[in-house]
This record gives C-alpha cells, structure tokens and sequence, in this order.
C-alpha cells in the first residue's frame, strides 16, 4: 500500500514537472523569436535611418542605389486591414445577431458547421480562390485593365476574417442576459429594435474583442493577399496594384542577401510591433469586459 | 499588468540591441576538408541550374560536397579572380578585361520567353518594342498592332533571376512600370492567361499552351533558335575559372560534368537550354 502511494506522488511529481516544463517552453519560444527579430531587424534600421525607412515613400531594394522606404507596406497594410474590417465585421456580426437570436435550431447549425469550415480552409487556398475568381471579377465589374488590387485583397480579407469575427461576437451576443431581451420586447420594441438598441450594446466589449482579433488575422496574412494584390510598392490605391507588409518579406526573403535581408527583417519587426500593439488592445478589452461581468 | 511587462521587455531588448549590436556578425565556417569541397559563387539567376547539377553530381560523388554562394555575377567574378572560391558563376559574358587572367565557358543558355493571351492578336514584337511596352512608353496595344486595349504589365520580383535578365536584355532595368509582380513563374502564366491585356515573360521551358509564346524580331523562342543565337531575348550562364592557375581535382571534375553531355537533361529540368555541341 505504502508503496503504491509512493509511486503515485512519484508520478505526479513528474507529471508536475513536465507540464511546467511546456509552459515554460512556450514562453521560451515567444522570447527567442522577440529577441532573434529585435537583433536581426535593428541593424538596418540604423543603417538606413529609422525616419527614412518608416516615411521614406520608395522601396527599390535592387536598384543600383537602392532605396529601403516602406511607408507604402505599411499604408497599405493599414487600408487593406481597416477595408476588411469595414466589409468583414457587419455580415460577421450580423451573422453573428441570426446565429444567437434567429436562426431555427437545425439551420443555425448548419450554419455553425459552415463557419467552422470557413476558418480552416488555408490562406494559400484562399488567395487561389481570389486569383481566379474574385480577380478577373473585379477587373471586369469596374473596368480595369488588371484585377490584381488592394479592393481584390480587402474583399479575400473580409472573408478570411468572417470565422473568428462571427464566432467571438455570437458568444458575446449569448451572453448578454435572457432579461434584457424580454425587457425590452415587453415594452414593445420589435425584434430589430431589441438587437441594435439592447443586444449590441450589451454586447459591446466582446465585438470589440471579436473587431481586434479579426484585425489581427488580416495584418498578419501574407499568402493569400500576395497571390491577389499585385505586389508592386506603390503607395497604395484602392484599385492600384499594392504590396503589404507581410509580402514584403515574404516576396523578397528567398533571393535577398546583405542590408536588403536586413531591411527584409526590419519590417517584419514593424509587423511584430504592429501585431503586439493588437495583441495589448485585445488584452485591455477582454480585461474590461472581466471587470464588467 | 503581464503585458506591460512584456511590452517593457521588448522595448528593452530593443534598446539593448540599438547600442550593442553588430556582434551578429557573419563567421562562416569553411569546409573542413578544403580539397574536397567545389565552391561555386556568383549568379543568383544561376541557383537553379547550379542547384540541379551540383545536386546531381554529389548524388553520385558522395564524398564530395559543392557549395553555392549566390552573391550575383559580378563579385563572382571578382571572387574567382581572387581565388576566395573554385569556380564563378555569371549570366553574363566576360568582359574584355575579364578576359586577360579568366576563362568563360557557357554552360547554359537563358531563353527567357515573352508571353501574351491566347486572345491577343499580336504574335510578333520587336525587342524596341518590348523595352517601350515594359517602360510605360506603350500603354496600349494597338500601338503595336493589336486591339484597342491598355497593356497590363506582368513582372516577377525584384530578386528573381529571371526579372534580371529580362530587363538586362531589354534595356529597362528599374524602369519597368510593373502592375502585378509575382513570385513564380507559375504565378506569371496563370495570371497571363486569364487576363486578355497582360504580357509577361517566363523561361521558354515553364510556357505551356494556357498562353501564346510571343516571337521577337521574326524568330520563335525553340531550343534551336535559342542555341544559335538567333532569337534575343536570351543571356548565356558562364562558369569562370581562372586561366594560370589549375582547378583542384574535385572542381575540374565537377566542372567537367557541369559542361558534359550528361548535364543536358538537367539543365533542361532547371529551365535552361543546353549549349549546342
């Protein structure tokens, strides 16, 4: 008996150690990889000047005097996400409002089931999709010479960011109390009335939380946009071929040697702050919207 | 609270790197056993075709071990000449006064292919022509003889080997008005084919019937034409080697497979097109 239950604590012990052992493992992943890009990325922001690396307007890496701005990524980054966010966050949450509210029992699942699919088809399928049928599409739809464009990039974005957009906002939306509902239809409010003027804002914080991590879905995607925007470092325009930050690096990593793979590194630093800055505002809300349970 | 620690974290790796870095620097090893390793270095357009021989060759030759060092055609040369490397790859020919210590021996051929829609009526283009299309001076395709149609300008990367020799043949280096730049030449011909206004370029050997393989000048990209010379939009690959000093055992035997027969059909697999002999 004695024995046994020395085993049993021994085990346990061990176990012990192991999970702690994967935690640590993980925090230890996330410290290599802030600390290899800090390093890597910081020469050459030094070297070309960090005003002129983030304002400069051109980026010709190869040239005989080559020019590292990339005000253009970033620009275009920021547009392509916001433009997403515009499309992708009302059909996510209103998705979202016939999910939680209307749907019949049987067709909400099958709905769910869809969704579910929708969030594990991969990026690289995705931008397939868009170069065959989203842009000839556009070039024909608005008469442009190519289709390849920041519009075609936002509309793959939009709905590359659907799944996690409609699944955090539903669950926000079930959470608001049952009462409030039959509050306010008992004072006779009609059901679309109860949704925007009760649900919603009930269900504030969590669409908040649902709009942060689909924008950091859509800053963070790199092969389908590559496969539809063009890729050329224009500074950006809607129906102009564009490069994000995300296809920056990965466009060019392959081929690249001396400062322009260390500028290559500098952006994805950028991206990491970027993505960090996201990551610290979904932290604060999800923290408030604790605090407000 | 645990992010603001995170945060401060980074901003302090940050900070420590700002002042101290410049100790990541590059201390490449050498191959342990010198007489043994083939070191190749120069053209990065050369990757492929170098990639498949070297591959092939150690396949056989186990003990020996061929490095690549794409670092482009011109410190290549500049390498073999000061003897950092056995043999330099360009894709380019030799200067005239690169000549005076170093041998070039081509040992592929670039053909570099211009490609349209099936739709486009336009089968022939000057290489003129080519260079006003790729530089913004022609914008629309009746200007050259077809449809009233504005020209969508299909390009590769700035890094990619192919984009290089494109636009070193045609004149229009970091001039072309690129309106997609795409990162194969997969990419390139499936965008070509569905868009009946684009023109891009790709090697000869990745074209296939989804788009119509334009002629430059009269003559149609073949394997024959491509050889003799005949059709321009082409560069040679040259393996440069140093003419007073000899090439260790391993590197003249690599070599000499590197410009035999039997590399043919792999330099035909990497997308180039074997010397005539």
């Amino acid at each position: 008996m004695e024995k046994v239950k020395k085993t049993v604590k021994w085990l346990e012990k061990i176990m012990n150690l192991l999970f702690l052992a994967c935690g640590l493992l993980t925090i230890l992943f996330v410290i290599l990889i802030t600390i290899f890009l800090v390093i890597s990325g910081i020469p050459a922001i030094r070297n070309i000047g960090i005003f002129d690396f983030l304002c400069g307007t051109v980026w010709a890496s190869t040239a005989a005097e080559p020019l590292y701005g990339i005000l253009p990524f970033i620009l275009t980054s920021v547009y392509g996400t916001c433009g997403a966010i515009l499309i992708g966050v009302p059909v996510g949450l209103f998705c979202a409002v016939f999910l939680a509210k209307m749907a019949p029992r049987k067709i909400g699942g099958a709905v769910r089931n869809v969704v579910d699919l929708l969030a594990g088809i991969p990026s690289v399928v995705y931008g397939l999709a868009g170069m065959i049928l989203i842009v000839p599409y556009v070039r024909e739809v608005f008469h442009l010479p190519d289709g390849a464009n920041l519009f075609s990039a936002i509309l793959v974005l939009a709905v590359m960011i659907l799944p996690s957009v409609i699944s955090v906002s539903e669950t926000a939306i079930r959470a608001v109390p049952e009462e409030y509902e039959e509050a306010s239809l008992a004072l006779g409010a009609t059901k679309t009335e109860t949704v925007f003027k009760v649900i919603l804002p009930a269900a504030k914080s969590g669409i908040v939380t649902a709009i942060a991590l689909g924008t950091g879905r859509a800053v963070g995607e790199a092969m389908a946009v590559m496969m539809v925007a063009g890729n050329v470092a224009n500074m950006p325009k809607l129906f102009g071929s564009v490069r994000f930050l995300t296809t920056a690096v990965a466009s060019e990593m392959s081929y690249s040697s001396g400062l322009q793979r260390q500028a290559l590194f500098s952006i994805a630093l950028v991206l990491f702050l970027f993505i960090m800055a996201i990551n610290l505002i979904l932290g604060v809300m999800t923290k408030r919207r604790e605090q407000n349970d | 609270m645990k992010k603001i620690i995170a945060i401060t974290t980074v901003l302090a790796l940050m900070a420590a790197a700002w002042t101290g870095c410049g100790a990541g620097g590059s201390s490449e090893e050498k191959g342990a056993d010198s007489s043994q390793t083939v070191a190749t270095d120069g053209s990065t357009s050369m990757e492929k075709v170098i990639g498949f021989l070297s591959e092939a060759y150690m396949e056989e030759h186990g003990d020996v071990k061929v490095t690549y060092n794409p670092t482009g055609s011109s410190s290549g040369i500049q390498a073999v000449a000061e003897g950092r490397c056995d043999i330099g790859l360009a894709s380019r020919d030799l200067k005239e006064e690169e000549t005076e210590d170093l041998q070039g021996t081509v040992v592929a051929i670039d053909g570099i292919g211009i490609i349209v829609n099936p739709d486009n009526p336009v089968a022939d283009l000057t290489l003129e022509q080519i260079g006003m299309i790729y530089t913004g001076k022609i914008t629309n395709w009746k200007e050259v003889g077809g449809s009233d149609a504005p020209v969508v300008l299909i390009g590769r990367e700035a890094a990619s080997g192919t984009r290089d020799g494109f636009e070193e043949v045609t004149g229009t280096k970091d001039q072309c008005q690129y309106s997609q730049e795409l990162t194969s030449t997969g990419d390139v011909v499936q965008t070509v084919s569905g868009n009946p206004n684009a023109i891009g370029y790709a090697s000869v050997a990745s074209v296939n019937d989804t788009v119509k393989l334009v002629s430059v000048e009269g003559i149609t990209p073949t394997t024959e034409t491509i050889q003799n010379g005949e059709y321009k939009v082409q560069r040679n690959f040259v393996l440069v080697t140093k003419k007073d000093t000899p090439l260790s055992k391993a590197a003249e035997e690599f070599f000499d497979f590197a410009t035999s027969e039997a590399a043919d059909s792999l330099i035909t697999e990497a997308g180039a097109v074997p010397v005539e002999r």
